[in-house]
């Protein structure tokens, strides 16, 4: 290295030594970036090393079917999908129901890729969408902590966040879902948010409000930005803080987020009628209103201005109470307070569970355990009070916005398990600032330490004379690297002090160190454990990464003593359904499967993951808790064909439908009264043994999951209830087994055709012709139906 | 009123062809058919016909063309016809493989028929005879009866058949020996004399049949073999002059026995094995090349997880296992690719050309393929492809774009209807080829990438400021 050399040379060579250090540092820094992009990528792979490459869980797969559609059939036709494949005989508009951010960022990808001659498949490009974007929410990351704390805060939190278990649960190669994109718009919009607020810039302003606009695109959770940033700004305000930057940073993001929001069909006029954007748009008055009191103080004299705010505040506080008073009004007059139903729940904790069981059955809608939050933040946990304290030292715009960040994310995060997501980058922002600092600390008084130790006397003298000081912490710096070589191998300590050495050595500075200054065993100690830390957390992402998060949940595998046992009883029956059913059969199933039915076995389906009609949900939920014959009479009125229902008592899977099954009760009934959950339930238990009620015993969901199952084992016993079912031997009415997987996991059956009418007994002779008469009429019904 | 034009000009052809003919008169009245045997192999659902006939020429002239006979049936159903001349005395024989072709007869026969007619190698004097083995394959020939089963019954079929053999010659004597899978046959046509003997009906020996002699006759056995048909298959074959062959075979396959109907039992088919789905199949056999390499097997819904390879110098076996148990009418599809090494199958011809040989089939064993598409894709750059294969199929060229190819990679498509395993042979497609080509694309990234360079290093230089 050239850093010795440079470092004998007299004090005129200070200038070039410093660009070059600066040069070093800033290729390093590219070199350390590229690397965590690198990582960010390639720790997602893991499923397809492990299992394959192939589409996740059950949206993902709703997002592939889009994408497929889009890449075939071009933009246009994709904003004027009307699918017909689902929620039949409803149907559903695509094109306006769905976020289209994810999809068109893959759909662009592939066209791309396929313009240059690179023939990947769609599914190839959604799979890897993901840890593609994984790597630039880390750069993103490492762009806002940057502007808030300096280049080795955001390389610590670029690092961390590419690693962070929360955000590789929802983006291993194969989970193709808008969280995937949406947590880099969501930082990058943040960023650019923190950038136009350091720089005042109007370009910043307006690629900020692109961000956004690609984040409201994305993900639902724009509403986060479109409510943080608003409050942030308040607090800068009510602190004190307001300045033209705020100002800039804020309105053109405001009216140019929302104009471009409103451009996004699933949002639409949403953007200025729901209460979830009411928030910026009181701040955009008030900010208004502040620049405005700013401006007036400016040109008027301290005596006028008084004047002034007293007629102003009289009249305006008149006007905005009546103003307000209209807007409460208006918003109570509608039932959900203008807010939607997620939202609400997110403000009240307990709405969804209270009145919408539809949400509340979701088990990413529920509020996450405390292990949970170790599992998906892990040691970070633990860093983020140190970074908060750390992000008030001193207090910037941009600190403070990390810390009001971190505090909304922690409380969402409380209410449901999904909005970890939210959480973690902020979490990864915070402790990226606290270890950062810790090492700046450490490192610093090592470093102090280390010149005291050795030139004791040269230090009081250097007070006198700041340049010697400048030679001698320079003299000292090139000495680090073989030091920390030593003690530290964490390439992040070291980037923590190049970066501390850009700063440039003034006497303050070292006045300020030694106040700093820790005692060396301690600091040297605290490093290590530090690096410890930092340690336990990689081995735990890595962890969770490979063993946790990278199951693509269509396909199970299972270790025993005679090796690996592969479930794909999923796609078996998908295929099944694909390959040997007519195009147009209907195929029922609870909604958790439609999507994957639609998007894996090209069939109708009646409900889906969209959960947008409870109706119609509720429906299916009633069809599936009736007895057979009033089930037989919902399916055949919707036209179905097919029942599927998966049934994991065989091989022990517990996640099946007769484990969900008391959310179709409670679904169904709160639509269809008739259907009364404790009617299930003996002495509230859930039980499906000889104990159960006989309405649960007869339940076409029961039938259908247990029909047979005596004959495996001659028990019938249930490897997930752990217990013997409690109806063994019955026969099927109105259904017929069509289909049923290898381990049972999935088994379809066939609605029977209905009978003949016999018109009475008299005509017992006619019956032949009244069979011929009544196949026409049959024939003629299905005619009716409008989509075939 | 086309067809009429169309029937007008027939007749006229015709009418011209047999006066053409009258004046030569007619060549198949020459021979006449002193022995003919048949055995008719109908154990699985590809049907093996086995021929033997002792051809006498009894005209006054040396002749060459022998023609058989099939009705329109038959050959609507033909998969491959193949003659061998017989020659030597009991133990020292060598056939001779004769050509095959399909004829138009001038005189029209008492019956409908269409002809082939066999061209010996060298002609037949008068008097002289020679003994020809003709084999016939057929495919779907067998009609399940009754057409839709349940899980557990087991699998009739129909054989239609007619117990003389349809020629155009006078047949002295013939015997037909039909074999069946099992001993379980429902019911057949005698015509006497009829013998039954275990798995084996013997129509005959009939004495003296004058030409176009039939008498139909029906099988009806149990046949619980696979009908494991390959519908389609389309086999891409890429070769890359760095060192691979990567083939890429889609198959939709289809059970064409009897219709499975009604309940599809789980627990039956698992505990009863043998009397449950007796007609269905659940394996295949791939026997793809030696050394074969990086081995997939998949849908389009992803990797399906049962198949084993197994490998040895000579060749390499693949047992794949479709997601679920095919019964009648059940279809399913996948796709096989696997890599090779390039120089097993790539060589240079003494012309300065190169030639790729490889099989041209189906690496399932023992399937029945309705269409068979081969395509060949060359290497970007290469010219003047011209294939070589030992049957007609029909071909033509397209063109094909991957990894950055710009004028595009020619791909020889090469069809085939009717496949049977019995056409299984190595084809060639030879080409030139400028290996400066191979070159071109890492030479296009390089510069890509050096472009990319030079222009971040002028951004950096450059100033746009308009304030300085």
């Amino acid at each position: 290295m050239a850093a010795p050399e440079t470092s004998t040379a007299a004090v005129p060579t200070l200038y070039t030594y410093n660009t070059l250090r600066n040069a070093f540092g800033g290729v390093l820094s590219f070199f350390i970036l590229l690397l965590i992009g690198v990582m960010a990528f390639s720790i997602r792979l893991f499923s397809v090393i492990k299992y394959e490459s192939v589409i996740h869980e059950f949206d993902p797969y709703f997002n592939y079917r889009v994408t497929q559609f889009l890449a075939k059939n071009g933009i246009y036709e994709f904003w004027n999908w009307f699918d017909d494949r689902t929620w039949y005989p409803l149907g559903r508009v695509i094109g306006g129901t769905v976020y289209p951010g994810l999809t068109l960022t893959a759909g662009t990808i592939w066209w791309l890729l396929n313009s240059l001659n690179i023939p990947l498949s769609v599914e190839t490009v959604c799979v890897f969408t993901a840890p593609i974007f994984s790597a630039f929410a880390s750069w993103a990351t490492y762009l806002l902590t940057k502007e808030v704390k300096g280049t080795g805060a955001g390389l610590t939190a670029a690092a961390l966040l590419a690693m962070v278990p929360s955000y590789i649960s929802r983006s291993v190669a194969g989970s193709y879902d808008n969280e995937a994109v949406a947590i880099f718009a969501l930082i990058f919009t943040f960023y650019l948010y923190i950038k136009t607020l350091n720089t005042g810039s109007l370009f910043y302003a307006t690629l900020n409000s692109i961000a956004y606009f690609y984040m409201v695109c994305s993900w639902g959770g724009y509403t986060f930005i479109i409510n943080l940033i608003p409050m942030h700004v308040l607090l800068c305000i009510v602190t004190g803080r307001f300045s033209s930057r705020l100002y800039i940073a804020y309105a053109p993001l405001v009216v140019l987020g929302t104009l471009l929001a409103a451009l996004v069909p699933v949002v639409g006029f949403n953007a200025v009628m729901t209460s979830e954007h009411f928030a910026s748009f009181l701040v955009f008055i008030i900010i208004h209103v502040v620049a405005f009191v700013y401006y007036i103080k400016g040109i008027l004299s301290p005596k006028m201005f008084k004047v002034a705010v007293t007629l102003v505040v009289s009249v305006g506080l008149a006007v905005c109470c009546a103003v307000i008073a209209v807007l409460i009004a208006l918003v109570a007059s509608s039932p959900t307070k203008g807010w939607s139903g997620r939202s609400l729940s997110l403000l009240d904790p307990t709405y969804a569970s209270k009145y919408i069981p539809i949400i509340a059955s979701v088990s990413e809608h529920q509020p996450p355990t405390w292990p949970s939050y170790f599992m998906d933040i892990n040691v970070l946990a633990f860093l983020v009070p140190a970074g908060i304290i750390a992000c008030f030292l001193p207090l910037s715009d941009a600190s403070s916005f990390v810390v009001l960040y971190i505090a909304t994310s922690v409380y969402f995060s409380g209410v449901m398990v999904r909005l970890m997501l939210v959480l973690a980058p902020a979490a990864c922002i915070t402790s990226g600032i606290a270890l950062s600092q810790a090492f700046d600390v450490f490192t610093g008084s090592i470093k102090f330490q280390l010149t005291g130790a050795s030139s004791n006397t040269e230090v009081d003298a250097a007070e006198t004379s700041s340049s010697t000081a400048e030679s001698q912490t320079d003299a000292v710096k090139t000495e680090k690297p073989e030091e920390t070589a030593k003690n530290r191998p964490s390439r992040k300590s070291k980037k923590k002090e190049r970066e501390h050495g850009e700063k440039p050595s003034t006497k303050a500075k070292a006045e300020k160190k030694r106040l700093l200054a820790l005692p060396l065993e301690s600091s040297v100690i605290s490093l290590l454990l530090l690096v410890l830390l930092g340690a336990f957390y990689v081995v735990h992402c890595v962890w969770a990464a490979a063993e946790a998060y990278s199951a693509p949940s269509i396909v199970l595998t299972s270790r025993s003593h005679d090796g690996l046992h592969v479930f794909d009883d999923f796609r078996e029956a998908y295929a099944w359904l694909r390959h040997n059913t007519d195009v147009d059969d209907k195929v029922a199933s609870w909604w958790d499967y439609g999507y994957q039915t639609t998007a894996m076995a090209n069939r109708t389906v009646i409900v889906d993951n969209n959960t947008w009609n409870n109706t119609h949900i509720a429906t299916v939920g009633t069809a599936m808790s009736s007895p057979e014959r009033a089930a037989w009479e919902i399916f055949h009125s919707l036209d179905v064909k097919y029942v599927l229902v998966v049934f994991g008592g065989l091989v022990g899977y517990p996640s099946d439908d007769i484990n969900k099954f008391l959310w179709m009760v409670r679904i169904g009934g709160g639509v269809f009264p008739h259907i009364k959950e404790p009617d299930y339930l003996r002495d509230g238990q859930y039980r499906i043994d000889s104990q159960a009620t006989p309405t649960m015993l007869n339940c076409l969901m029961y039938k259908l999951s247990y029909y047979r199952f005596v004959e495996t084992d001659g028990k019938g016993f249930d490897r997930v209830r752990q217990t013997e079912i409690g109806k063994k031997y019955f026969k099927l009415t109105h259904f017929e087994e069509a289909f049923t997987t290898h381990h049972w996991m999935v088994r379809i059956y066939k609605l029977k055709p209905p009978k003949n009418r016999i018109r009475g007994k008299t005509k017992k002779s006619k019956s032949k012709t009244s069979s011929t008469t009544s196949s026409p009429k049959r024939s003629g019904t299905k005619k009716k139906n409008p989509w075939q | 009123m086309e067809a009429w034009i169309r029937a007008r000009v027939t007749l006229a052809l015709t009418l011209f062809a047999l006066l053409f003919f009258v004046s030569r008169s007619s060549p198949p009245r020459q021979f006449v058919i002193s022995n003919a045997e048949r055995r008719i192999d109908l154990s699985s659902h590809i049907i093996n016909v086995h021929l033997t006939l002792k051809v006498e020429n009894t005209g006054t002239r040396p002749a060459s063309e022998v023609v058989l006979a099939l009705t329109p049936t038959e050959v609507d159903h033909l998969a491959m016809v193949d003659a061998l001349a017989i020659k030597g005395k009991q133990k020292k024989t060598t056939s001779v493989r004769l050509e095959v072709k399909p004829t138009e007869l001038p005189d029209a026969p008492p019956i409908d028929a269409k002809y082939f007619t066999i061209y010996l190698a060298d002609p037949l004097n008068s008097g002289e005879s020679t003994t020809l083995e003709v084999l016939y394959v057929f495919m779907h020939f067998l009609e399940p009866f009754p057409a839709e089963i349940a899980q557990s019954e087991s699998q009739l079929v129909f054989y239609h058949d007619t117990a003389l053999i349809l020629s155009p010659y006078h047949i002295k004597q013939q015997t037909t020996f039909i074999k069946t899978p099992s001993t379980k046959v429902e019911s057949f046509i005698r015509v006497e004399p009829t013998n039954r003997v275990g798995t084996e009906i013997k129509y005959g020996p009939y004495e003296d049949c004058p030409p176009y002699t039939i008498s139909p006759i029906h099988v009806h056995f149990e046949n619980n073999s696979p009908f494991a048909v390959v519908e389609e298959l389309v086999q891409e074959i890429e070769i890359s002059h760095w060192g691979n062959i990567q083939v890429t075979e889609h198959y939709t396959l289809v059970h064409a026995g009897a219709r499975h109907k009604g309940v599809f039992s789980r627990v039956d088919y698992q505990s009863r094995q043998f009397s449950n789905g007796a007609s269905s199949f659940r394996y295949l056999l791939a026997r793809l090349p030696a050394r074969v390499h990086s081995v997939y097997y998949r849908d389009e819904i992803g990797n399906i997880s049962s198949s084993h390879l197994r490998t040895n110098s000579l060749k390499s076996e693949l047992e794949i296992e479709p997601r679920y148990p095919l019964f009648g009418g059940w279809k399913a599809t996948f796709v096989i690719g696997y890599g090779l090494p390039l120089q097993d199958f790539l060589f240079e011809s003494s012309d300065d050309k190169r030639y790729l040989n490889f099989t041209f089939g189906c690496p399932l064993i023992g399937m029945v393929v309705d269409k068979l598409t081969i395509k060949v894709v060359l290497p970007e750059g290469s010219t003047d492809p011209s294939p070589v294969v030992p049957f007609p199929v029909e071909h033509r060229l397209e063109a094909k774009y991957s990894s950055l190819d710009v004028i595009g990679r020619t791909v020889v498509v090469l069809e085939k209807k009717n496949f049977v395993p019995m056409h299984n042979s190595h084809f060639q497609v030879y080409y030139t080829f400028n290996p400066i080509f191979m070159l071109a694309e890492p030479l296009m990234l390089a510069s890509a990438f050096f472009m990319f360079f030079v222009a971040c290093v002028a951004y950096i230089h450059i100033d746009l400021s308009i304030r300085k």
